[in-house]
């Protein structure tokens, strides 16, 4: 446990010094601000929570932003520190491959964690600042919200490292990453909605919607935090959300194997790979 | 003397290709051991299979007594790797490196410092980022990684490779006085000639397979390489008047001539040459060199027993 410990602090350490910390918190607060600011103007008073609002709009941002960043964090951890030569030396200390997986995985969740928790915080902080009036609720929603966000980034740290460890040279991990990245954000999604179109109107099972919303990490983080109160009148995703019968427990579960399983898969190969 | 490393016939393949065929040898405690080899000789696989980094498909290694490559690598901590062209995280500075591979070994970082004076990294250098720092500086700090907490075994991958001639005679003053700690240190090398006086032992490795393995003096005893003896003669005189017909002479320049000798005749030749000394007014005696010898193994396959 104590390396996992030392090679997590060493991340954070790294990624200080790059000012990764630092640009993905600014970024985020950046855009987070932006949309809480002006996505509240168009919504007038009708009596919705304006942090409702930025929940919405939040987490349809989180959707592509936040995949992206673990990605890109992601891609590089071991392929690169093999071309590099940095990780010949590392695993001559006494230390497990699988130590140094899971020491990475922490360390870059940290980072991600304190990106989404300051960057999405500032929105909040703001909101309460101008003096807008925030309801527990919403608020709940909102952490509920900065929560999935980071369990998203980690399944996509996680699927990072299985891209890592599976390619041989660090601009195959990178292309690899922008597919998979193009795969789960958009395509899946595109394709989903013309099998919709294609069916025209034949009623799809449920058993098989369910199971297509939860094989994609990114649907099941949007039907978490868009399928339940307020924000899902304000999404739209609501009429969806009806149709299911995925309970956020189960969206929890799905996106937490979405996490195990790249990882398992990635400690594994990585334990077998000849150096 | 106890050995710390025992290799047993071990084999290596990276997919069709056998990096390492069958090899065996003993390192002791206190010895100074140098691995030599073309480039992809094996000499790298042969490290990998000490540090436990990959497993022989044949043979066995064992590295202080056990297996390094499995168990909970209670072995590394007390051996030290510097592999071939170290690199490190660039952002990090030389001191915040040295902290983290410290850690990793449980060593005090306190033991940093002086680390830090031993393989002469500068003060001023320590806590600026490793992406400013210099080949040589680099390689200062990969050797003081190496060094953390007092290795029993210290495996250096063509540590010298890339330094200049007065950094590279620093390197070596300092295998030296480790030398005397006890540790058992192999150098790996493509370039014998360096290593002269340097190792107390050398292993010749070519194509996965050991060609040779002793002490320079028996290497050079078993290789029985021609001793050149070249000599200047004086004004006026010629090859027969040296007085040493069974010698072969060869001219080689303006009054300069050189007979090959085997070991055995070569001091009767001497004694022949210089039984006349006006007849010469210089003479060289050039033993082969370690490059020579090196040639001749690579070149011939010769097995010690």
């Amino acid at each position: 446990m104590k390396n996992i410990l030392i090679i997590a602090a060493k991340e954070i350490q790294e990624g200080m010094r790059n000012r990764w910390v630092l640009a993905t918190t600014l970024l985020l607060a950046a855009l987070a601000l932006t949309l809480s600011f002006l996505g509240s103007a168009p919504t007038g008073n009708v009596g919705v929570d304006p942090l409702d609002i930025v929940v919405v709009s939040l987490s349809s941002l989180t959707i592509f932003l936040v995949p992206l960043i673990a990605l890109v964090l992601s891609h590089d951890a071991i392929v690169g520190e093999m071309e590099r030569g940095t990780m010949l030396l590392l695993l001559s200390y006494p230390i497990g491959r699988r130590q140094v997986i899971f020491g990475k995985f922490l360390g870059h969740l940290a980072i991600l964690s304190f990106a989404t928790l300051f960057g999405y915080g500032a929105a909040a902080l703001a909101l309460a600042i101008t003096g807008t009036a925030i309801s527990s609720d919403s608020l709940l929603a909102f952490a509920a919200m900065i929560g999935s966000s980071v369990l998203l980034g980690a399944v996509f740290i996680a699927i990072g490292y299985l891209i890592s460890t599976l390619a041989a040279e660090r601009s195959t991990a990178g292309g690899i990453a922008i597919g998979i990245w193009l795969f789960f954000v958009l395509i899946y999604d595109m394709a989903l909605l013309g099998g919709l179109v294609v069916a025209q109107g034949k009623p799809l099972p449920s058993g098989l919607l369910d199971l297509l919303l939860v094989v994609n990490p990114t649907d099941a983080y949007r039907l978490l935090n868009l399928g339940s109160g307020n924000a899902s009148a304000l999404s739209g995703m609501g009429g969806l959300a009806g149709q299911t019968a995925l309970s956020p427990l189960i969206l929890l579960l799905a996106l937490l194997v979405w996490i195990i399983a790249p990882l398992t898969l990635a400690t594994t190969l990585f334990s077998r790979r000849e150096l | 003397m106890t050995a710390t490393v025992s290799i047993t016939d071990a084999g290596k393949c990276y997919g069709k290709v056998e990096a390492v065929k069958h090899v065996s040898f003993t390192l002791n405690e206190g010895e100074t051991v140098a691995l030599v080899g073309h480039n992809g000789a094996g000499k790298t696989t042969l490290i990998k299979l000490m540090l436990g980094l990959i497993r022989p498909g044949r043979g066995s290694v064992r590295v202080l007594g056990e297996d390094p490559a499995t168990g909970d690598f209670a072995v590394r901590q007390r051996l030290g790797y510097l592999p071939e062209s170290v690199s490190f995280h660039m952002a990090l500075t030389g001191r915040e490196t040295l902290a983290f591979y410290a850690r990793l070994k449980r060593v005090d970082i306190g033991e940093g410092n002086a680390l830090f004076e031993r393989v002469g990294l500068a003060n001023e250098a320590v806590d600026r980022p490793v992406r400013t720092y210099s080949k040589g500086m680099r390689q200062r700090l990969g050797l003081a990684q190496a060094l953390l907490g007092q290795p029993r075994i210290l495996l250096l991958d063509e540590p010298t490779s890339g330094l200049d001639p007065a950094l590279r005679r620093q390197f070596y003053d300092l295998i030296t006085d480790l030398r005397s700690t006890g540790t058992t240190i192999l150098l790996s090398s493509h370039a014998l000639t360096e290593l002269e006086d340097r190792a107390d032992r050398v292993i010749i490795v070519n194509g996965g397979l050991k060609a040779a393995d002793g002490t320079l003096e028996d290497l050079r005893r078993l290789a029985r390489l021609p001793t050149r003896i070249g000599v200047t003669l004086a004004d006026g005189k010629n090859a027969a008047d040296l007085g040493a017909s069974d010698a072969t002479w060869r001219t080689t320049g303006d009054r300069t001539l050189e007979a090959a000798v085997q070991p055995e005749n070569k001091i009767a030749l001497l004694h022949q040459v210089t039984a006349h000394p006006a007849v010469i007014t210089g003479l060289h005696v050039m033993e082969p060199s370690l490059d020579d010898v090196y040639a001749h193994f690579l070149a011939g396959q010769v097995k010690t027993p």
